[in-house]
């Protein structure tokens, strides 16, 4: 697997009133890796994720992105400089076209000559080239969460953070999905909050399960399968 | 492919150009009147209507450019040309000043915020009532009425010096919201914190684009001042900052031509409804009810809609 270090988190906490959401965690992505993040309801995950995309800023520790401090970074500060978030719940503009939705993603980064092109690149990418013109509120939730992923993909991200990306998609397009995120690495580097085991165990090289706002356990699939105290907090085992 | 919703607008420029051989002297001025008073409109669409910020204090912009271009034509004697520049400098930086403080609040608390900050201007107009003479305005003489060497206080100058200005705030707005900085401004209307997350800082977009309805409002303003010879503190009221927004919202909030036709549809409404009765603030309102009810995104909003894709090909 890839050694290098692409993000590094230590001793990251967020509190929420009495709600200890975050609560001391140490956290090594490498560099090329799906790594996916698990754990019981309320865990923290998608706190976790906030922590690092900026949109929730941090209480104590630090958070490292190729080597640079980006712990008080604004969080559109960080997608400039290489982190995407896809949101939980899809969060499409339901009001533009398909192709503006993508356009977005791509005229940020400064590709003026080249929009219409990298756009439609982006859309063919997920299988969405021939809906460009497309009111994007009108597309069905399968098709919405796969422009919420060629949104986050046009933004030539170097770590792109998914949110429970399969929630919602049919068999079939779980597939599809699967495929494409494969498809990503080594290039780039995809963390991903994952309910379905079946997505979790097939693509990721390493998972880390949070509880209670705290690391339980970090290795990879098989590793992760065979400890105890994961089996007792998560998956349902009797350890 | 040709470039149809520049052949659209175009075509409303023609026939604006047309009229003015065509329309009988009261609705010629009146139309002229209608054009100065749609750049406002325009310049307040830019915030609400595609960048989503509602704005109850606009006046204060329109006002900046209003005293900006009188005051200098008046008290110190600049030249018609210096002073039109000096109001649209004005209304730029109000709205820049104002957007630095305003924008650090959304939704309601910005509806207050900059209903204050007009409000408070409105009440120095009157405090400085030496200099801007308060509630019975400043009259601008007929001789320092000019530009360039024309003379807009002459009715034909006048209706196409409108529509000269009217024609490039059009233009700068359409090229404007088809630019990938148009786009921007939309996302930050229907869902700033995905904008965010696609990396553009809200405030410097929201900003950008407050300063530039800013400079629309303080155009129309220094324009309205020197072709019509007179600037008022009941320009800077709360009236003067709700009606932008009702011309906008019936003529369709988010869209380039919208703005133009509901300025044109509310002067014309008022003025058939005087003929009739003195309540025409209840015409207008029946007819607020009304748009709100059966056509919500207002006349070319409803009619955009109706086309579909053809629609948003016409009429951005």
């Amino acid at each position: 697997m890839a050694s290098l270090t692409l993000l590094e988190a230590r001793g990251l906490v967020r509190h929420f009133g009495g709600l200890k959401a975050v609560d001391g965690v140490d956290f090594d992505l490498a560099e090329g890796e799906i790594h996916a993040l698990i754990g019981p309801n309320g865990a923290g995950k998608t706190t976790f994720v906030s922590l690092l995309s900026g949109r929730t800023p941090v209480q104590s520790g630090t958070i490292r992105f190729e080597g640079r401090d980006i712990t008080r970074l604004p969080a559109h500060v960080r997608v400039r400089q290489g982190i995407a978030y896809t949101f939980q719940i899809t969060q499409v503009f339901a009001n533009l076209t398909v192709f503006d939705n993508v356009a977005l993603a791509v005229q940020g980064r400064g590709a003026s000559k080249r929009l219409a092109r990298e756009t439609r690149a982006a859309l063919d990418r997920v299988g969405l080239g021939d809906r460009a013109d497309d009111v994007a509120g009108t597309l069905s939730y399968g098709h919405q969460r796969l422009l919420e992923i060629a949104m986050g993909l046009a933004l030539n991200p170097r770590l792109l953070i998914l949110d429970e990306p399969t929630q919602g998609l049919a068999i079939g397009e779980i597939e599809a999905f699967k495929r494409l995120i494969e498809g990503l690495v080594p290039e780039r580097t995809v963390l991903l909050i994952e309910h379905n085991m079946d997505v979790v165990m097939d693509l990721a090289h390493r998972i880390t399960v949070l509880n209670f706002g705290q690391v339980l356990a970090t290795g990879t699939p098989e590793a992760i399968r065979a400890n105890a105290a994961v089996q007792a907090a998560y998956l349902g085992g009797q350890a | 492919m040709t470039d149809r919703a520049l052949l659209s607008h175009l075509g409303l420029l023609a026939v604006l150009f047309a009229a003015h051989w065509l329309l009988p002297a009261y609705h010629h001025d009146a139309v002229a009147k209608v054009l100065v008073l749609s750049v406002y409109a325009m310049g307040y669409n830019i915030a609400f209507g595609y960048t989503g910020m509602l704005s109850l204090g606009h006046a204060l912009f329109f006002a900046a450019g209003l005293y900006g271009a009188a005051m200098p034509l008046t008290l110190w004697g600049w030249t018609g040309g210096t002073a039109l520049a000096a109001g649209l400098v004005a209304g730029t930086a109000m709205a820049a000043a104002v957007g630095l403080l305003a924008l650090r609040t959304r939704g309601v608390s910005f509806m207050i915020v900059t209903l204050m900050f007009a409000q408070a201007f409105y009440l120095t107009i009157l405090y400085l009532g030496r200099w801007t003479r308060g509630d019975e305005g400043i009259v601008i003489a007929q001789p320092l009425r000019q530009v360039a060497g024309f003379d807009l206080s002459n009715g034909a100058t006048r209706y196409l010096a409108a529509l000269l200005l009217f024609a490039l705030a059009l233009l700068l707005c359409l090229r404007l919201v088809r630019a990938p900085f148009g786009r921007v401004m939309v996302a930050m209307r229907e869902n700033e914190e995905r904008a965010r997350m696609l990396g553009y800082n809200p405030f410097t977009v929201k900003l950008a684009a407050l300063t530039l309805s800013g400079l629309y409002s303080g155009a129309a303003g220094a324009a309205y001042a020197l072709m019509f010879g007179y600037a008022g503190a009941s320009l800077a009221g709360v009236q003067y900052s709700i009606l932008p927004m009702l011309w906008v919202l019936l003529g369709g909030a988010g869209t380039v031509a919208g703005p133009f036709l509901g300025c044109l549809l509310m002067f014309y409404l008022i003025d058939y409804a005087s003929a009739l009765t003195s309540a025409t603030l209840l015409v207008v309102g029946v007819a607020l009810v009304a748009l709100v009810l059966f056509a919500p995104k207002g006349a070319l909003g409803a009619l955009r809609e109706r086309l579909g894709k053809e629609g948003r090909i016409w009429l951005p």
